[in-house]
């Protein structure tokens, strides 16, 4: 078993989750007992389409390492279109922050329904992984908040 | 008067640096301010002018005043440390040297500003010469000789040579330092190349700008003129004019949030800009003519009422290069000019 | 010019339009300042209109709509699309425009004059709108230099749109084509860098930022009232440089709101005091939005449904980013 050490990378994960599917999933990962690193830290939104792109600078810049945003799979929005424009938005986003250098693998989307509680957990632990390797964010961060 | 071949400058830039911060233009993605030396860095001592002044190494653009940590149930001050180390800045120029003395004036009077002082006291200066002046230059206005530069040790570059002449105490000190770099050499070239230069200067399209009129006493005058109502319109409202200006001072203290603590850093101010001097009752500049009239009354008009007549304008003409809208204190002094005349 | 002049002086005089909005002659050839007229005489006196008039003048529409009567405005083919734009957000008022839709030779950058070593500029000639437009005479205090035209040009004009006005009610003075380069030409070559080297060439270029906040002020996208960096409840340095992630939210975000909206008019580089490629990142939004959402011209059509407040159902997912990205 691996011990917790002060060498040891913990990345911190934000997620941000809309009320209506993707909170309700993670719920439903814990009281199904499936199992999800303690390093992602959720964020309930109303709606996808109310994650602000500042949001996602925001995160990394007091100190995420990697940040994924799930909501209601495309057509099931409780808003009926929420999150086709939050869609639209982070593909920009990411691919702007691609093109300025920023790791791709540090960003993602994922539509998660309130049913889906096993691909909740599942996804949460390949984005740890994924951001296990890719380390420390440092392109976007702020120095004035690591110390 | 001692000099260095140009080929041999890197030198001397590296045996500074082996005891000090060197800080001089450099050119970084096209574009050369002044900052620290490293090995590998583009020294730019070509670009007569910088795009920032060189006011940055004495009055950075942002500096920690302090910080607060939590620490358990308590909170820690920590005062930010005064600079304590010497540093070179190289290659100012006289207008940048007379940007300085107006930053003295603001800052080291009583209260005396201790971040500034420190960094006064253990900043060298050497100034370099400009050799070919640009049309929008004007320090000839405000009596700065180009020429003729002060500061702790003054340069000139000329036929391949930097010519070096310490002035101060601290200038013999930075001499020793580096004294087997140098020859001496007599200054017959430098004084050729001085007369040249004022010549030039003669020349220059500004070089005869009035201000008369423009003192403390025209205030009430220069304040309530028509002539501001028309200027200001093509005014964007951008900071560009204040922030590569070298003698502008204003700045504004903010908190930062570090989710930790709180950062308390200073960073200079615009008063282009609609937050500047905000109070909890609101701002008493609510226009843009108010605010765009605020800059040339203060640097014309304030400044030299609370300082012996000294204007808080060196003529560098950077805002003359810079402006988005092209417009610019010349333009400014020019209106007026020609509103006098047909009055 | 004097067409122009002539022009804007008849409808002045005729009541038709209470003020002229176009530039006034600097005290240096190459420093035209944008201005309204609202006298023959100072008409006569101080317009100009020549290579050095890029200074895009559909933004001070925002302020002249609220004024009493029409205003007549000089709008280049690219400012055209500003105005249209500006027009779609309800932000102007096309009752209160007289457009003149004036001629277009490729507008000029000084500091690219300046860029090829010539200084103590006193005067340029080569730069009226009558003239060709091809060579540029230099009189400087070093002596006589000349530059080609198309050297001396501000990047946005080798890249232009094209020099058909899009909104108008009258044209007048010949315009010249310039394009020589594809748009996203540089959007592409750094798409093709590797993680680092594109974070480097960002990184380098975006610590030159000094925050003077000129590209977003003279931005015709940037429109708002009160911009969110300049919110005192807002916690961002909005004035100072004071951390490297500063620079790049800033110039991130701004690129955002402005994405869909903008339509690559170039002011934000144009003003930069610090010559920031701004327009790469505008750029890559527009790019991107191309590619993925169909093409898109902010500006050109006021009914075109915009980008980013649309969708359709099979829109690309956003893992399509790490999918095309090349590094």
């Amino acid at each position: 078993m691996p011990m917790n050490n002060d060498t040891e990378f913990r990345p911190k994960i934000v997620a941000f989750c809309c009320n209506w599917c993707s909170y309700a999933g993670a719920d439903l990962a814990g009281s199904s007992r499936l199992a999800y690193p303690a390093d992602v830290k959720i964020i309930r939104v109303p709606c996808s389409c109310r994650v602000n792109p500042m949001f996602i600078l925001r995160a990394f810049e007091k100190g995420a390492d990697g940040v994924i945003m799930c909501g209601c799979h495309p057509g099931d929005c409780h808003y009926t279109s929420g999150n086709f424009y939050a869609r639209r938005r982070m593909t920009l986003l990411f691919s702007m922050l691609d093109y300025i250098g920023v790791e791709n693998g540090r960003t993602r989307v994922e539509w998660v329904s309130a049913a889906e509680g096993v691909k909740f957990s599942q996804t949460m632990n390949e984005f740890v992984a994924k951001i296990h390797s890719l380390g420390k964010n440092v392109r976007l961060e702020d120095l004035r908040c690591k110390n | 008067m001692r000099r260095i071949s140009i080929e041999a400058l890197p030198n001397l830039y590296g045996k500074i640096a082996q005891s000090m911060d060197l800080i001089l233009p450099v050119k970084t993605a096209d574009q050369t301010n002044f900052s620290v030396w490293s090995d590998g860095c583009e020294v730019d001592l070509q670009t007569l002018k910088t795009v920032k002044s060189p006011k940055d190494a004495f009055f950075p653009q942002s500096e920690t005043l302090y910080t607060v940590k939590k620490e358990n149930r308590k909170l820690n001050v920590q005062p930010q440390a005064l600079k304590d180390q010497d540093f070179v800045v190289f290659g100012m120029k006289a207008c940048d040297l007379q940007g300085l003395a107006v930053l003295d004036k603001v800052f080291l009077a009583e209260p005396v500003d201790t971040f500034y002082a420190a960094r006064r006291e253990h900043g060298v200066v050497v100034t370099l010469a400009c050799r070919e002046p640009e049309e929008s230059c004007f320090c000839k206005v405000f009596g700065v000789d180009p020429s003729q530069p002060n500061g702790d040790v003054a340069t000139w570059i000329v036929d391949g040579y930097l010519y070096w002449k310490p002035i101060t105490a601290k200038g013999e000190k930075l001499t020793e330092l580096a004294k087997d770099l140098f020859e001496d050499a007599s200054d017959d070239a430098v004084k050729a190349q001085q007369t040249s230069i004022q010549a030039i200067v003669e020349k220059l399209p500004y070089a005869n700008l009035s201000l008369n009129g423009w003192n403390g006493d025209a205030l009430d005058e220069k304040f309530n003129s028509k002539v501001w109502e028309e200027l200001y319109k093509p005014c964007l409202g951008c900071g560009t004019c204040t922030f590569v200006c070298p003698t502008c001072q204003c700045y504004d203290i903010k908190d930062y949030d570090t989710g930790h603590g709180v950062v308390r850093y200073r960073c200079w101010d615009s008063c282009m800009y609609s937050d500047f001097t905000m109070m909890a009752h609101g701002n008493n500049r609510n226009s843009q003519m108010q605010r765009f009239r605020q800059r040339f009354m203060h640097k014309l008009v304030y400044f030299p009422a609370n300082n012996d007549g000294m204007y808080s304008c060196v003529g560098c003409g950077r805002c003359v290069e810079k402006c988005p809208s092209s417009l610019n204190i010349v333009k400014v002094i020019k209106a007026f000019e020609k509103k006098e005349e047909t009055v | 010019m004097q067409e122009l002049i002539n022009r804007a002086k008849q409808l002045l005089s005729d009541g038709t339009v209470a003020r002229v909005l176009g530039w006034k002659a600097g005290d240096m050839t190459y420093n035209p300042e944008p201005a309204f007229f609202d006298n023959v005489k100072d008409l006569e006196e101080h317009f100009v209109y020549n290579g050095f008039c890029g200074a895009n003048l559909s933004k001070y529409m925002i302020e002249a709509s609220k004024l009493e009567g029409k205003t007549l405005v000089c709008l280049k083919p690219c400012d055209t699309y500003s105005f249209q734009q500006l027009l779609k957000e309800h932000r102007v008022d096309r009752e209160k425009a007289y457009i003149i839709g004036v001629g277009c030779k490729g507008k000029l950058n000084i500091e690219n004059i300046r860029k090829a070593g010539i200084k103590g500029i006193l005067s340029v000639s080569g730069a009226e709108l009558s003239d060709a437009c091809d060579q540029l005479t230099i009189t400087t205090l070093y002596g006589d230099k000349s530059l080609p035209y198309a050297d001396a040009m501000l990047e946005r004009c080798s890249v232009c749109k094209g020099k058909e006005h899009k909104i108008y009610d009258e044209l007048l003075g010949d315009s010249k084509e310039t394009k020589s380069a594809d748009r996203f030409a540089e959007v592409e070559r750094i798409e093709n860098m590797s993680a680092e080297e594109k974070f480097a060439f960002f990184q380098s270029q975006l610590s030159k930022c000094i925050r003077c906040n000129a590209c977003r002020n003279v931005c015709p996208a940037c429109s708002c009232r009160k911009c969110v960096f300049d919110s005192t409840k807002f916690d961002s340095s909005q004035k100072a440089n004071a951390d490297s992630f500063e620079e790049k939210m800033f110039h991130i975000i701004r690129a955002f709101h402005v994405a869909g909206r903008c339509t690559d008019c170039g002011e934000c580089s144009r003003v930069c005091p610090q010559g920031i490629p701004l327009h790469l990142f505008n750029r890559k939004f527009i790019k991107d939005i191309n590619e993925l959402y169909g093409e898109y011209q902010a500006g050109a059509d006021i009914e075109a449904k915009a980008p980013l407040t649309s969708y359709v159902f099979e829109d690309v997912e956003p893992s399509v980013v790490a999918q095309r990205s090349r590094s």
